[in-house]
């Protein structure tokens, strides 16, 4: 559904980001995209996105298509109508408008009329009933969690057929990172709706997504299905913070160093 | 009722419809401010350039005539006796949303997610542009807007007043510009039309959006570049109101241009994000300068009109910086 060859990223016209990104998400699937901070997990979201212009980047090389056309020449706009929307990180609700209103741009680009946008928003609801209650109340006085559900749920009004999720569970207890989970879940199977999430936290992304991507910087070190990636002895020890051979001491530095076997 | 009252209630009153002729100019401002940012400094001149092309098409002037004498040593400066005042405002309108879609051609487009400074700059040039342009489209001389407003004082309420007066005192009743009443009704529709406008449709909602934040308004598919346009032609709207109610009190001049600078402290105070804000801050401001000369005037030698309104705004600075109305900085901690 969604493949990105290749792809390099330069920001300012100097600064190379993304040296060679390449993936793909199949139709129905959740696709994770993994690795630390600077690795260039959001950079892949928002070249796919197109939100890489106002921040003076672009791809210079390779090529992303959405179902089968070229789509790095789509403006934001057109994009969303077509289908794929981003859920960019730290939630960015519109804190002035209420819960509902911020919902609503969602439906911004649709033609379909009023009546089909007043069906999805009570579905919304049904996603998230906590956003019902809080439907009149400023976004920018809600939660974290409540702010998370209220971009996805903004991003769900668009009727997407492929939603780019960056970081949903930045700055979120771990409890309700489970519940944005079992709810992006919910969506992929009874929507239907594609994911590509961008996350740090690799063990709750590895739970959900059916494959996933190593990112490092810049660069796809590893990809894999998701329980082939969980069981890796590398991923294991740099990502999911479980050492490979039980607890070690800190004495044996050269022993806990580990090599990072797939920059060899 | 005595004089002395009556003659503080007739400095109210003329304060306050100055007041809402101050509101006119901020009222763009806040438009633009809120929908991107933008400190636009080229409203006034957009006022003025407004009401330069409206009396230039209602007179019949023909644009650039004087460059077009210089260049071809014709004569030309008028064609036929003009257009009726509706059509000339209609026109006006179209010229004003044509220059809002050619400012986010030329400047805005390019200056996407710059500093607010660069911006304002950038605005500051504009000024300086439409301010030639106007020069030279239309010239420079001061002209005689007309466009059938009811003006000079009301004897009808000047009759009223006097009545009011304890008999015996020597009281002539009030002075209120008919111009001044009429400004303030036509002020009254704009605000509610806007606020309207803002609250309750797709668009509106919108441009509250990318007041916001424009990286997540942009990421839901709100296409910042219409919403610019669309703000630009509202501001340019306002400023087309503006320039006719300035325009028929006191001549277009291209002092006019100036105004926009005694919207400044009616933004600071009213919040450079509300638009209910810009109206009652203008009221502020033009009764408290009336007042001020009025009564402290005569113990510092006058002209306390031209400084108050900055005094007044400096200690809401200190004091209140988001303003009365302005957007309460949520912050979550």
């Amino acid at each position: 559904m969604l493949e990105v060859n290749n792809i390099e990223v330069v920001y300012s016209h100097v600064i190379l980001v993304l040296k060679g990104v390449s993936l793909s998400v199949p139709a129905g699937g959740i696709v994770a995209l993994l690795g630390a901070n600077g690795a260039g997990k959001t950079t892949t979201l928002k070249a796919i996105s197109n939100l890489l212009h106002s921040e003076r980047g672009e791809v210079t090389k390779g090529n992303i298509q959405f179902e089968g056309s070229e789509i790095q020449n789509l403006s934001p706009t057109e994009l969303v109508s077509s289908g794929c929307i981003q859920v960019m990180e730290g939630r960015h609700c519109f804190g002035h408008l209420s819960i509902e209103e911020n919902l609503m741009t969602g439906a911004y680009t649709r033609k379909d009329g009023s009546a089909a946008i007043k069906q999805d928003l009570e579905k919304v609801y049904e996603y998230f009933p906590r956003l019902r209650e809080r439907k009149r109340s400023q976004a920018g006085y809600t939660s974290g969690g409540e702010q998370q559900m209220c971009a996805i749920g903004r991003a769900l009004m668009s009727r997407p057929k492929m939603i780019l999720l960056d970081e949903p569970s930045m700055g979120l207890a771990p409890q309700l990172v489970e519940e944005i989970f079992e709810i992006v879940k919910n969506l992929n199977e009874k929507e239907g709706v594609s994911f590509l999430l961008a996350e740090q936290n690799t063990n709750v992304a590895l739970r959900y997504a059916t494959y996933g991507y190593i990112l490092e910087s810049g660069r796809v070190v590893m990809d894999g299905d998701a329980k082939e990636l969980r069981e890796n002895e590398d991923v294991k020890e740099f990502y999911l913070g479980v050492g490979g051979e039980g607890r070690r001491s800190f004495r044996d530095v050269k022993h806990y160093r580990r090599r990072k076997r797939w920059l060899a | 009722m005595s004089p002395a009252f009556l003659n503080f209630v007739e400095i109210v009153l003329n304060g306050l419809m100055t007041g809402v002729m101050y509101s006119l100019v901020a009222l763009g401002f806040v438009l633009i401010f809120k929908a991107s940012g933008i400190f636009n400094f080229a409203q006034g001149v957009m006022a003025l350039f407004a009401a330069l092309t409206l009396v230039g098409l209602q007179t019949g002037q023909v644009p650039f005539s004087h460059l077009i004498n210089a260049i071809f040593g014709t004569e030309i400066h008028h064609w036929g006796g003009g257009m009726h005042t509706v059509f000339a405002i209609l026109i006006t309108m179209a010229v004003m949303i044509i220059l809002a879609f050619l400012i986010e051609k030329i400047v805005l487009k390019h200056l996407v997610n710059q500093e607010p400074i660069i911006l304002f700059m950038a605005t500051i040039g504009l000024a300086y542009f439409l301010e030639g342009a106007g020069d030279l489209m239309w010239g420079a001389d001061v002209k005689v807007l007309n466009v059938g407003l009811p003006s000079g004082g009301s004897f009808w309420w000047e009759d009223v007043t006097r009545e009011w007066a304890s008999t015996g005192s020597e009281y002539w009743g009030m002075y209120i510009d008919k111009l001044d009443v009429t400004a303030t009704v036509i002020a009254l529709i704009l605000v509610t039309v806007l606020t309207a406008f803002s609250q309750y449709t797709a668009t509106g909602r919108a441009l509250r959006a990318v007041a916001d934040d424009h990286q997540a308004a942009m990421s839901v598919g709100i296409s910042l570049r219409t919403i610019w346009v669309i703000v630009w032609s509202i501001a340019g709207f306002v400023a087309l109101v503006a320039g006719i109610m300035w325009g028929s009190k006191s001549g277009i001049q291209f002092s006019l241009s100036l105004i926009a600078l005694k919207a400044l402290p009616v933004l600071i105070l009213g919040g450079f994000t509300s638009i209910p804000g810009a109206i009652i801050g203008g009221l502020i401001i033009g009764v408290g300068e009336k007042l001020a000369e009025a009564y402290v005037g005569p113990l510092v030698g006058g002209a306390i009109e031209n400084w108050f309104a900055y005094m007044l705004a400096l200690a809401f600075l200190l004091f209140r910086p988001q303003g009365l109305f302005g957007d309460k900085i949520i912050e979550r901690i």
